[in-house]
């Protein structure tokens, strides 16, 4: 019982705890870590019965051991007046607790900090993933994901990167640094790059639960309601998009009675919110592009012209190539296998070493009849896929294609 | 804190004295270091001779070996460098945007150890 308490209390709160601690620490996130570790171990040790106020509770033990290890490093302790308040009746949440979690976020998503470091630090310590999870979830050895986080608190308390939220002046830039991490951590457990399955479910979760925090903390913010709309549309699609095989469906063949509902809706809001605070951006025009997928409610009912427009307006904000392939599926929709073949094929020297450009080519020169062509491109597409489901997916497509 | 932000520029390409654009990055240099001065920020710095003047020194076997050249032979190389006063990473990283040199190489920013 106390133990599930201990597990519950630390998956809703860690990132409040770690961000109030690291606080005290002066940003040292190292520091802030193990005090709530050793909280949490005191608390398997002594908790009989679960208190009544469990994150208080580790709160208060693990500023006990943070302020215990500063003195022994002969810093300087200096706590704010918040701890007076956990004796008041609220628990963490709704309390006169600030709640940290921006700094927290702001300093794990530091430009300062490479991608890979800012994806793990994030999701160890705002979301609370623990080492295991997340070496399962990005498919790296333990010691390297470890490693590549001491690095970056290293770094962080080295350096001097500071834990503060940036001023209104640096501030747009750095937000954008960390939905860019949350889209990161939501693709890649959408469209896992590598292993035995094709969505890894607890990385879109965390992205979500992420976006959500991140809305709260920042609800003026258009761009953050942006992403969350985005996030929520594709995942409303989640259950659908492999068989019970573990095998990729296509959206044309998914089964759209199974899609969220509550999620659609609640994806269609967050873009509204997200249009009514600002000019649309990227994140927005993703999202209103996987709102016209969300509304058709057979596949041929799509309204593609539309799609194509949105593509348009994507491609004059961010001008790459992925986006000009996706443009180009829409184009094929719209006009036809010759106008998306052209428009695909100019892509292949950037693209050609992803096997979705040559699963999409392959797609358009079957419909146009031209198999052996079309055979030839999945055997490309063969060598180049990472993760299994699609490997087979793709090789059913082949002998489909050899077949007839 | 301290940090050392090393100025790196690409020799081949690097604005030469007696132009114009010499003449105009020299006053930009100017500006800013009288800035960073005036804001006690300014802890040392200088500008360095290229590097076919540079002497490498190695120890090995107790016998001293000079080779003439830099250690690396990179396309950019360690030009000058200014030692500044900041609260933070941000603050120093603000500070070398502003130099001249950040515009057409680039500025590596370091921590300057503090032994205790």
């Amino acid at each position: 019982m106390s133990r599930e308490t201990l597990s519950q209390t630390l998956s809703m709160e860690h990132g409040r705890l770690v961000a109030l601690l690291g606080r005290w620490a002066g940003g040292d996130l190292g520091l802030a870590e193990d005090a709530l570790q050793q909280a949490s171990l005191a608390a398997l040790e002594q908790w009989r019965e679960p208190p009544d106020k469990p994150a208080a509770w580790l709160l208060r033990c693990a500023r006990n051991k943070l302020v215990d290890q500063l003195r022994r490093q002969g810093k300087q302790v200096q706590l704010g007046p918040e701890l007076a308040a956990l004796a008041g009746p609220n628990d963490l949440v709704g309390g006169e607790i600030p709640d940290e979690r921006l700094r927290l976020i702001c300093t794990c998503c530091h430009p300062a900090l490479s991608q890979s470091a800012q994806v793990a630090l994030t999701l160890k310590t705002v979301a609370g993933m623990d080492i295991q999870e997340l070496s399962r979830a990005f498919l790296v050895e333990p010691t390297t994901i470890q490693q590549r986080l001491v690095r970056a608190k290293r770094k962080i308390r080295d350096a001097g990167i500071p834990y503060q939220v940036p001023g209104p002046e640096a501030l747009p830039e750095r937000l954008s640094a960390v939905l860019k991490v949350l889209y990161l951590i939501f693709s890649e457990g959408w469209a896992a790059t590598s292993g035995t399955q094709l969505v890894r479910t607890s990385l879109c979760e965390q992205a979500l639960s992420l976006a959500l925090v991140l809305r709260s903390l920042l609800p003026e913010e258009g761009k953050v309601h942006a992403l969350l709309a985005l996030m929520l549309l594709q995942d409303a699609r989640r259950a659908t998009r492999q068989d019970p095989a573990g095998r990729p469906v296509l959206l044309s063949e998914q089964d759209r009675g199974q899609w969220d509902r509550q999620r659609i809706v609640a994806g269609m809001l967050s873009l509204q919110e997200a249009l009514r605070l600002e000019p649309i951006g990227p994140y927005g025009l993703q999202a209103a592009i996987a709102g016209v997928h969300a509304r058709a409610q057979r596949s041929e009912d799509t309204d593609w012209g539309q799609i194509l427009a949105l593509y348009e307006q994507l491609y004059v904000q961010q001008p790459d190539a992925v986006v000009a392939m996706n443009r180009a599926a829409a184009l094929y929709q719209v006009q036809g296998p010759r106008a998306g073949l052209s428009a695909l094929v100019v892509l292949e020297t950037e693209l050609g070493s992803s096997h979705v450009y040559w699963s999409a080519k392959a797609a358009m020169l079957k419909e146009q009849g031209a198999t052996d062509a079309a055979a030839q491109c999945l055997r490309e597409a063969l060598e180049r896929v990472g993760n299994r489901p699609e490997r087979l997916w793709l090789e059913e497509q082949l002998a489909g294609l050899t077949q007839s | 804190m301290q940090y050392m932000l090393m100025l790196y520029e690409n020799e081949a390409t690097a604005y030469q004295p007696g132009t114009p654009e010499f003449a105009k990055m020299m006053e930009e240099f100017e500006t800013f270091t009288k800035s960073i001065v005036e804001s006690g920020a300014f802890k040392g710095g200088d500008g360095l001779q290229g590097t076919e003047t540079a002497t490498s020194v190695r120890v090995r076997e107790g016998k001293t070996q000079l080779t003439d050249g830099p250690f690396a032979e990179t396309r950019e190389a360690l030009g000058g460098y200014y030692l500044i006063q900041a609260a933070n990473l941000d603050e120093a990283t603000a500070i070398a945007a502003r130099i001249p040199i950040a515009k057409t190489g680039t500025v590596e920013v370091r921590p300057v150890m503090i032994y205790e």
